[in-house]
């Protein structure tokens, strides 16, 4: 088990024949994800990868059956490809693409939600379960099956993450990367009961960072709806204010969005939070009474 | 991207904010100018800084003649203001706004940014204007008005109601708040801003709304749309370092510590400062170099690094994904050819290719590298040689 995607999920990628696209698909394909078709305006009935191309996500869907979609496009033209995947039926979109302009993404959402459409990022490493399906750009190895659900704002600690629960002997069940930007789709709230359900997930990861509130709404959540063991790292403990991190959204405005509230929350939310990104491991394992 | 208060009220004026009328001006005699063509027997004379708190810090001024417009506009150009927003460094005044008086009879606050929880932009006024937001939230949270605007449906006069009857108006002075309340959200949307503050919005004698002071800032992703804002770009109000940074597309931001560090991806930069604390060190930096790190990439980032003097040791930390770590560690190798690195570099290399790295990095035999085993190893090494133990 793993949750939102496993080895029979149908994948097509929007912005198949482009660097990137073209890229991290045949890495996907590599890995075992089945990427069953892309799509690229204008380059519809060639063949990409082995696989056909599309003009329109719905052509795609209609001939794939296909219900998960990866997108690479550039920036500018993000929101329209998110927006052509809900109407198509697509049911998860995962956005790569990173400094798509906020207001779109706000539109993009909107619509996706509407359309019931589920979508993780933008600007994110994308999801993976573990030695079946691989829908982003993340080095596949990293992650070895195992008990642990890991969520993600960042893409190295991530990989960081995944590393010092393997090297304790355990593994990942599925590990999402949602972003870090200021609107992005799946969020730990959404997350962490599809975790709580699922048999094969024994703890949860949660990795946060400076910015906005979502840490602080997990948190609430967690303490009346989960049971599983969940280990937190905040990133940002040394920030200063008012200074944008890398990511669009990792930014202290005024006395909000501290790492130390996040942390005192989910402490208080009977959280594992450790305070070093070295010990993320251990306590996983210490939780997990191995 | 942030822009000044005269650039922001150019804005407004061109969407039917009402703002006072005003001018900018570089030099003393250009100020008495402006406040010629403006006439009137009352002028304020204001710093143009990208940072708040400038009317505590002597940057904004009243003048009631030609010759005090001049002499105020002199002193301030070329003076380095220190609000509690500059930092203790300052910003130095280029240019002043020159505006007329207006006749204040009531200060509000009117401000509008997205709310991340809500997924939608919200505007917030509230009746201690000339406040500072923050500290009204922390203290008052009761007097802030906010309302989340749907962009599906925009602005409506409900959304208007509501903030006028929360700031108690009267009924002559209803309509024309929300008119200015709408102009403001189209301002907001239609410029991708990421933040507009206007503090104070003041009631004039008259019953009008003005803008008195105005601030803005925009989305950096969708700047690629609005080229009239990115002319409004102010480079000299922008920390050197971080721009010649920005350049070769890595992220940077200068610290007070002594330990350099340098990461790809913004998370495990983050999460390597804070551990580089926890080890009892402080860092100097934050350094992204980014999911493609590459020879020149890191070469800049070394060069970047060592421009701040109080750096004594650097913490090398990637974790190569689709990175290699063979091309890093070549990329160091390179890097201290091209750069002079008088400094220990504590270097972590995992993940893709981590033992090629570490062979070549061997090999290689340079003092000042010292391999580290993990994330923990290599703080623990980079603050012990900050400190000299090493």
């Amino acid at each position: 088990m793993s949750i939102l995607v496993n080895k029979d999920t149908k994948v097509i990628v929007q912005g198949f024949t482009g660097k990137e696209g073209t890229f991290h698909s045949q890495q996907c394909i590599e890995y075992g994800t089945q990427i069953v078709g892309g799509v690229t305006p204008g380059k519809g009935g060639q063949t990409h990868l082995d696989r056909p191309v599309f003009n329109t996500v719905k052509e795609a869907v209609d001939a794939t059956g296909a219900t998960v979609s990866m997108i690479f496009v550039p920036p500018a033209f993000t929101a329209d490809a998110v927006m052509e995947a809900a109407e198509a039926g697509i049911e998860l979109a995962v956005i790569i693409t990173e400094g798509a302009p906020v207001k779109d993404m706000m539109y993009a959402k909107m619509y996706a939600t509407k359309h019931g459409m589920k979508t993780i990022g933008p600007n994110c490493p994308g999801i993976i379960t573990a030695e079946e399906c691989k829908i982003g750009i993340m080095p596949g190895f990293i992650f070895k099956k195992g008990p642990v659900g890991l969520i993600s704002k960042s893409g190295t600690l991530t990989y960081e993450a995944s590393n010092q629960v393997v090297k304790e002997g355990l593994g990942i069940t599925t590990a999402v990367g949602i972003g870090g930007d200021p609107i992005i789709g799946l969020s730990y709230k959404q997350l962490l009961p599809m975790f709580e359900a699922d048999p094969e997930t024994e703890a949860i990861v949660m990795i946060g960072e400076i910015g906005g509130t979502l840490e602080i709404e997990a948190a609430e959540f967690i303490k009346e709806n989960i049971s599983k063991p969940v280990i937190a790292f905040i990133a940002g403990q040394t920030a200063p204010k008012g200074k944008r991190m890398g990511h669009a959204g990792a930014i202290i405005s005024g006395s909000s969005g501290t790492a130390q509230e996040k942390m005192e929350a989910l402490e208080a939310a009977g959280v594992h939070v450790v305070k070093s990104p070295a010990d993320i491991g251990k306590t996983v394992a210490t939780a997990l009474g191995k | 991207m942030n822009i000044h208060e005269y650039q922001a009220k150019e804005i407004f004026r061109e969407y039917g904010v009402p703002v006072p009328r005003g001018g900018v001006a570089f030099t003393g005699p250009e100020a008495r100018e402006v406040a010629a063509q403006l006439g009137g027997n009352l002028w304020v004379v204001k710093a143009q800084i990208h940072a708040g708190g400038r009317g505590k810090a002597g940057g904004v001024k009243l003048a009631r003649s030609l010759d005090e417009v001049e002499k105020i506009a002199e002193e301030m150009i070329g003076m380095v203001l220190v609000t509690h927003q500059t930092g203790p460094e300052g910003k130095r005044v280029e240019k002043v706004y020159v505006e007329e008086g207006a006749d204040i009879q009531k200060e509000y606050y009117l401000g509008m940014v997205l709310d991340r929880s809500l997924e939608m932009p919200v505007m917030m006024a509230s009746t201690e204007g000339g406040m500072e937001i923050e500290e009204v939230a922390a203290q008052h949270p009761e007097k802030i008005i906010k309302v989340a605007i749907d962009p599906t449906i925009g602005f409506q006069g409900f959304h208007g109601r509501k903030l006028a009857f929360g700031l108690g108006l009267s009924k002559e002075e209803i309509r024309p708040f929300i008119k200015f309340a709408e102009a403001l959200y189209k301002v907001y949307m239609d410029k991708d801003a990421e933040m507009i503050e206007i503090n104070p919005l003041i009631k004039t004698g008259s019953g009008e709304f003005l803008a008195l002071d105005a601030k803005m800032g925009f989305d950096d992703n969708a700047l690629y749309r609005h080229p009239d804002i990115m002319e409004m770009r102010d480079l000299s109000e922008e920390d050197p370092v971080e721009l010649e940074a920005k350049k070769y597309g890595l992220s940077y931001v200068n610290l007070d510590g002594n330990v350099g560090c340098m990461v790809n991806g913004a998370g495990l930069a983050m999460a390597t400062m804070d551990i580089i604390k926890h080890e009892g060190g402080e860092p100097a930096n934050f350094l992204d170099v980014g999911g493609g790190a590459n020879p020149d990439t890191v070469a800049k980032g070394f060069e970047l690094i060592l421009q701040d003097e109080n750096v004594k040791s650097i913490f090398v930390n990637i974790f190569g994904g689709i990175v290699r770590c063979d091309r890093i560690a070549n990329g160091i190798l390179q890097a201290t050819k091209q750069v002079e690195v008088n400094v220990p570099v504590i270097v972590r290399l995992d993940g893709t290719n981590a033992e090629e790295a570490a062979e070549i990095l061997q090999k290689a035999n340079i003092k000042n590298i010292i391999p580290a085993t993990d994330l923990a190893d290599g703080a623990r090494k980079a603050v012990a040689a900050a400190k000299g133990e090493l």
